[in-house]
């Protein structure tokens, strides 16, 4: 286990000297595994993690503590061919620099024949520390565009486990809650003082109702080492906890003062701009350098700089409207953009599954406010021609103006909204429509330019498009797209744009360098490579854990690949399961979701290899077996393929026969290898 | 249940209405949807073999129950709603049009759009304006102790960089704690004497979703009449029942105590809150924290205090007002705070207990649903708190540069008066009450004016910019808006370390005479009111 002290308390800024060594003593270990297996032939889709066979801890061990020995020999290739189709020596630079931003250096002091050398130690752990953030392109094959063709978008087939695991949740919840008050009805009678901030005391009514906190305290309480692991270093497609214990059952957690390296499968960062070296770094270095730390101001005080109104227009151009407007952060552009649209005698119709913000802004608008079925078009419009037709409530006024908010890709589900649909009852029913792209601008569509861009539709279909810029682009903040009219009238009437705080440099140099390099000014065929991999790296994924057995919900584009786990116990079963093997996945459960589809949220990213998504896959296999979480009954796809050769043309055709037979479907259950063979070809196929 | 019904047997149940059927159709389908209903469809279809007349009466009874349980939601809704055909529908649908999404833009507003200064390069004291490409001095943004621009800040802000890159991309609780995060947290909690705290990645997010964290519906909060807008809006979201007293007035905040008091005698005891702010953003000046602290005690309300403009500011090491007024940080039960301004960083904090702390992560909305603050600014916090302390003399500069800048104005000037405390470096300047009266200036006759004046000193070279007031929910009628706390028109002076005495005082001429200027030119002269354009109305 890589073990370094760390104590984020010891000196006053972070040094980042550790780091590197860290980095480096892992991903040594992948340079120099791939190099021992791959010489055979081409490239194999090969599966290199050594916890296949024996325990998922001591070989592990074994590899990471003679990194530096392994690391010394100069025998080892620094670089491979990124690609096997790439047959010359030569070429490899570009492929392989062109998603780590590390061209232009590169090109400085290498030449094409000396990339081949050994690399020096100190180089060594620099390319090391890269890939930690961001893994080399293992072969053109990995790659694939996300578009949505067809006319009728599909909802997600959603499976159901049997009814067993059902009942058996809510017992297991049952059973939580009868110990919960069990352990309350003797606590409180025997250790009356940890109790004290649920009752009033002297005058003072306690600040937390018991009720409330009866969840917090007596189920979220067991599993709370699961959330909020403090981490240090770059959140790429590795990241760095900070080991932690707790002798007081999670109350409280202490710092071992040890760190150790996960694959990070939880952070937002679908494009992998999450890097501490590369053009967006060394641009946000010079923008620093020159601008400093902050605008110390608001937008509509003084704290417009002409990096702000660059960002604007790039947004702008990006999504495809006439003008754009930023905020220092997604929460706060959905909280004050609302009450600057609609207010007393508009109506919001908001999906059911909207994100808190959205509902933060709904709310303070002071609009009536109706919600429709989470991406039920159906429902939607009963909404609307009941809403419309009864107008205001008491007075059957008409509406003034009617909003339908929705978000592009939903954080928990993994759905996309039904723009198409969206679209065709806007026509009809006149309402304005406003998208949250948090999660899809970037993320989504052959151009990484949001569920217009995957749908085909053109964005001034639609009145608002907002997105943030904490996902895709690496940085903090969000932004609103609209027309120039709009836009112009939001700055002056949002509060987010008069009060809070405007973007720093920092944060804006990153925006703007990643825009550009997503729409391929700068470093040209960069961008397109992340966005090719994300989209290949999605559907590789869900196809390996569809096949595995698993229940898995979203569309098939998704970068969000929520796994259902059901059973509270498994919640914590699965985080552990999954830290032991060094991967850190986020678990959700209650209230996040409703109480009996707890799951696990992958989040899949471009800085992530084909090699790390085989060893996430091994890793569900084998929890999925221990925890028995592999009851998908085929439905949904992943199922065996009828005869060999033919699948991808019948495949969707002979599921869709035997839904409608209502015949028996195998539930898939393939095995690790067979899904590693096929998954690179059949990941371009429907999934389903 | 059913041994109870089991004694009813006798019991028939009447006919049916057609409604009922039909909510027994509608119930069964939905039924079917339910995990498990096999089992208790099983169990049904027994019991009905054994005695059919038993089930249809609990049947019955469970319907009957689920039909109570529903029906408040039933009854407001459906039964208000007029009946119309399909064909009706379609037409009113086909009739409805909506207004536009957004009104045109008043005159008033498209000035500010127009007018807004950009700042090319860093917004340090002295600032490159875009299109005249003049360089001025800067007296508008928070950058009081010229932190922005410290080298030494920027070089470990970019190593920071380079060590964690920009984004955390994630929400704190899904690994978007970072160390950096942990330490600033625990720095700013030692610096102002706390236990724990809590950082948002925003500053002006932070009260708005802290407030209703605590806050309930049927909870009190008793909040000065002068609060700021996110102080607002997280009482509007908190739906508890709020309370006004009239600005700093410690008289009426204790009427209004006792007020709430004597109301909840006999009643439940609900949580009770007062909500003050440090310095006033939209006044300036300063709270009487001891008297505040002596009657939240007294009356056994908690007390939420907004730092946000008087962390870094006020006393010695910058603690705030709890060091200025010599108040134990401790009888305070919750401190918020903004790093944006004066410390030159990002976001916002909550230091309290860590029972508190530890509250607002899995409840407060703007903390749980968004991204944790970008390392960077995590650090920078860390080191401008560190500097803060390790060199109060900082402090001292900008009360220095605050003095001769205020000489320049308050008593010199005959038109304005600054209604900031003296401590507050950002000078609040409203027109005196006499002019006012005299010329009848309206609200927003005052705000053109001001802004006219604001104009006029950049025109000689200094930057200074009017206090915002905050903007109308859309659809307010003209009535509401005329009941609506509003801050007085004004012209924000923001004082920094980054000039020098003599360059501050040479600025606090400038906009005396700007204003000035406004005062004894032609077109704000009594009954000439040409450019009077309403902003306050323009809400709709
Ligand atoms: C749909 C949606 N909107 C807005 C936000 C808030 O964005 P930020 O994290 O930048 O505050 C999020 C983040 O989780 C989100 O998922």
């Amino acid at each position: 286990m890589p073990i370094r002290t760390l104590n984020p308390f010891a000196t006053a800024a972070p040094t980042p000297s550790p780091i590197p060594e860290i980095l480096s003593e892992k991903d040594s270990i992948h340079i120099e595994t791939r190099e021992v297996v791959a010489p055979k032939k081409g490239f194999r889709p090969r599966f290199n993690i050594p916890f296949v066979a024996s325990t998922p801890k001591a070989p592990r061990v074994v590899e990471i503590t003679t990194p530096q020995t392994r690391l010394e020999p100069p025998a080892i290739p620094a670089f491979r061919p990124p690609s096997p189709q790439i047959p010359t020596l030569s070429l490899p630079t570009i492929n392989l620099t062109t998603a780590t931003g590390e061209k232009s250096k590169m090109e400085e002091n290498t030449k094409p024949l000396t990339l081949f050398q050994p690399p020096t130690p100190t180089e060594a752990k620099r390319i090391a520390k890269q890939h930690a953030a961001f893994g080399p392109l293992g072969s053109k094959q990995h790659l694939y565009t996300s578009q949505f063709s067809g006319t009728e978008f599909p909802e997600p087939i959603e499976d159901e486990p049997p009814y067993y695991y059902l009942i058996t949740t809510y017992i297991s919840y049952l059973v939580l809650i009868i110990f919960g008050h069990v352990r309350d009805f003797f606590g409180k009678r025997f250790k009356p003082e940890n109790y004290k901030h649920l009752r009033a005391r002297d005058g003072y009514a306690p600040l937390y109702s018991d009720f409330d906190n009866f969840y917090i305290r007596r189920l979220q309480l067991r599993i709370n080492d699961c959330f909020r692991r403090p981490v240090t270093g770059v959140p790429g497609r590795f990241i760095t906890l900070l080991d932690r214990t707790s002798d007081d059952f999670n109350l409280s957690f202490k710092l071992t003062g040890t760190t150790t390296e996960t694959l990070n499968m939880s952070s937002y960062n679908y494009l992998g701009f999450a890097q501490a070296d590369g053009e967006c770094a060394d641009a946000a270095e010079q923008c620093m350098r020159k601008y400093g730390i902050s605008f110390c101001s608001s937008r509509a005080d003084i704290g417009t700089s002409d990096l702000h109104l660059d960002v604007e227009k790039l947004v702008a151009n990006f999504v495809g409207k006439e003008a754009a407007t930023i905020h220092s952060m997604g929460f706060v552009t959905n909280a004050s953009v609302f009450p600057a649209l609609v207010g007393k005698g508009c109506l919001l119709i908001s999906d059911q599954l909207n994100h808190a913000s959205i509902r933060f802004g709904a709310r303070i608008s002071g609009s009536v406010i109706d919600m429709f079925k989470h991406n039920d078009m159906t429902d939607l419009e009963r909404v609307l021609r009941e809403r419309i037709s009864q107008g205001q409530p008491r007075t059957h006024r008409p509406w003034r103006k009617i909003l339908v908010a929705v978000e592009g890709l939903y954080s928990m589900e993994g759905t996309m909204c039904n723009l198409p649909g969206l679209v065709a009852l806007k026509k009809k029913y006149k309402f304005a429509l406003y998208v949250d792209e948090a999660h899809s601008i970037g993320a989504l569509g052959p151009r990484g330019r949001g569920v217009c861009d995957y749908f085909g539709i053109d964005p001034h279909e639609i009145d608002i498009l907002m997105g943030t810029f904490t996902k895709s682009f690496g940085a903090n903040g969000g932004y609103i797209c609209a027309s120039k009219a709009i836009v112009d009238k939001i700055r002056v009437t949002n509060a987010g744009t008069i009060f809070g705080e405007t973007p720093t440099p920092a944060v804006l140099t990153q925006i703007a360098t990643s825009l550009k390099i997503i729409a391929g000014d700068t470093a040209p065929g960069q961008g397109e490579e992340r966005l090719q991999r994300l989209a290949f790296n999605s559907r590789y994924l869900r196809l390996g854990l569809k096949r595995l057995g698993f229940i898995v919900y979203g569309h098939d584009d998704s970068p969000i690949i929520p796994l259902m786990l059901y059973h509270p116990a498994k919640i914590p079963a699965f985080s552990h399961e999954m830290l032991k093997r060094k991967i850190s996945v986020v678990v959700v459960g209650y209230p996040a979701t409703p109480l009996i589809s707890s799951r696990v949220r992958l989040c899949v990213s471009a800085a992530h290899t084909k090699d790390d998504l085989d060893r996430l896959l091994a890793a569900c296999d084998q929890a999925g077996d221990v925890l028995q979480l592999k009851f998908s009954s085929g439905i949904a796809g992943g199922a065996e393929p009828p005869i060999e050769d033919e699948l991808a043309a019948t495949k969707s055709a002979n599921l869709q026969s035997c839904l409608e037979v209502g015949e028996q479907l195998t539930p898939p259950r393939w095995r690790l290898a067979d899904i590693i063979k096929r998954g690179v070809q059949d990941v371009k196929q429907p999934l389903y | 249940m059913s041994s109870a019904m089991a004694n009813s047997t006798y019991f028939h149940p009447p006919d049916l209405p057609p409604t009922a059927l039909h909510f027994i159709d509608a119930a069964i389908a939905s039924f079917h949807k339910l995990p498990g209903s096999a089992i208790a469809l099983r169990y049904i279809r027994s019991s009905y073999q054994d005695d059919p007349v038993r089930s249809l009466v609990e049947l019955f009874l469970f319907i009957f129950a689920v039909r109570y349980l529903l029906a408040p939601a039933y009854s407001t809704k459906r039964s208000k709603n007029v009946p119309l055909t399909e064909d009706e529908i379609d037409e009113l649908v086909e009739d409805w049009t909506p207004e536009p999404l957004t009104s045109e833009e008043t005159a008033f507003e498209r000035v500010e759009n127009e007018k807004r200064p950009v700042i090319v390069g860093p917004a340090g004291p002295k600032a490159k304006l875009a299109g005249s490409g003049r360089t001025v001095t800067n007296l508008g943004n928070y950058n009081h102790y010229n932190f922005a621009a410290n080298p030494e800040l920027i070089g470990k802000g970019i190593s920071t960089v380079r060590t964690y890159g920009v984004g955390p991309c994630s929400p704190p609780g899904f690994y978007g704690t970072q160390d950096v995060h942990m330490k600033s947290e625990a720095d700013i909690a030692a610096h102002i004497g706390m236990p724990a705290c809590i950082i948002y990645a925003q500053s002006f997010s932070t009260i708005s979703s802290m407030l209703p964290a605590f806050s309930k519906r049927g909870d009190v909060i008793v909040a000065d009449k002068a609060v700021n807008f996110p102080i607002r809006k997280g009482l509007q979201i908190s739906r508890s029942q709020v309370r006004w007293y009239e600005h700093n007035n410690m008289a009426d905040l204790e009427r209004v105590l006792q007020r709430v008091v004597k109301e909840g005698q006999g009643k439940p005891l609900t949580r009770r809150f007062i909500v003050t702010e440090g310095l006033f953003e939209c006044v300036g000046d300063m709270v009487d924290l001891p008297k505040v602290v002596e009657l939240k005690l007294k009356y056994k309300f908690r007390l939420i205090l907004d730092e946000t403009w008087s962390y870094g500011i006020l006393g010695r090491t910058g603690r705030g007002a709890t060091e200025q007024q010599n108040v134990d940080p401790m009888q305070v039960d919750m401190i918020v705070g903004g790093l944006a301004g004066a410390l030159a960083s990002g976001g916002g904090f909550c230091a309290s207990t860590n029972e508190v702390v530890e509250h607002q992560r899995l409840s407060a909305a703007a903390y749980t649903y968004s991204a944790a603050l970008p390392a960077l600014l995590a650090t920078t916090a860390s080191e401008t708190v560190a500097l803060l302390q390790e060199q109060p003399q900082l402090i001292q500069t900008l009360r220095e540069n605050t003095k001769a800048m205020r000489a320049q104005l308050d008593p010199r000037s005959e038109w304005i008066r600054c209604t900031s405390a003296p401590e507050n470096p950002v000078l609040i300047l409203v027109l005196k009450d006499q002019h006012i009266e005299d010329r009848k200036l309206s609200i927003a006759d005052q705000e053109a004016l001001l802004q006219d004046a604001v104009e006029e000193a950049l025109a000689n070279g200094v930057l200074v910019t009017r206090l915002k007031s905050p903007p109308m929910a859309v659809g307010t009628s003209a009535k509401e808006a005329q009941r609506e706390w509003r801050p007085r028109p004004g012209i924000k002076v923001c004082v920094t370390t980054g000039l020098s005495r003599k360059e501050t005082e040479a600025a606090g001429k400038v906009v005396r005479h700007a204003i000035t200027s406004m005062m004894k030119g032609r077109k704000w002269q009594k009954g000439t009111l040409v450019a009077a354009t309403p902003s306050a109305a323009a809400a709709a």
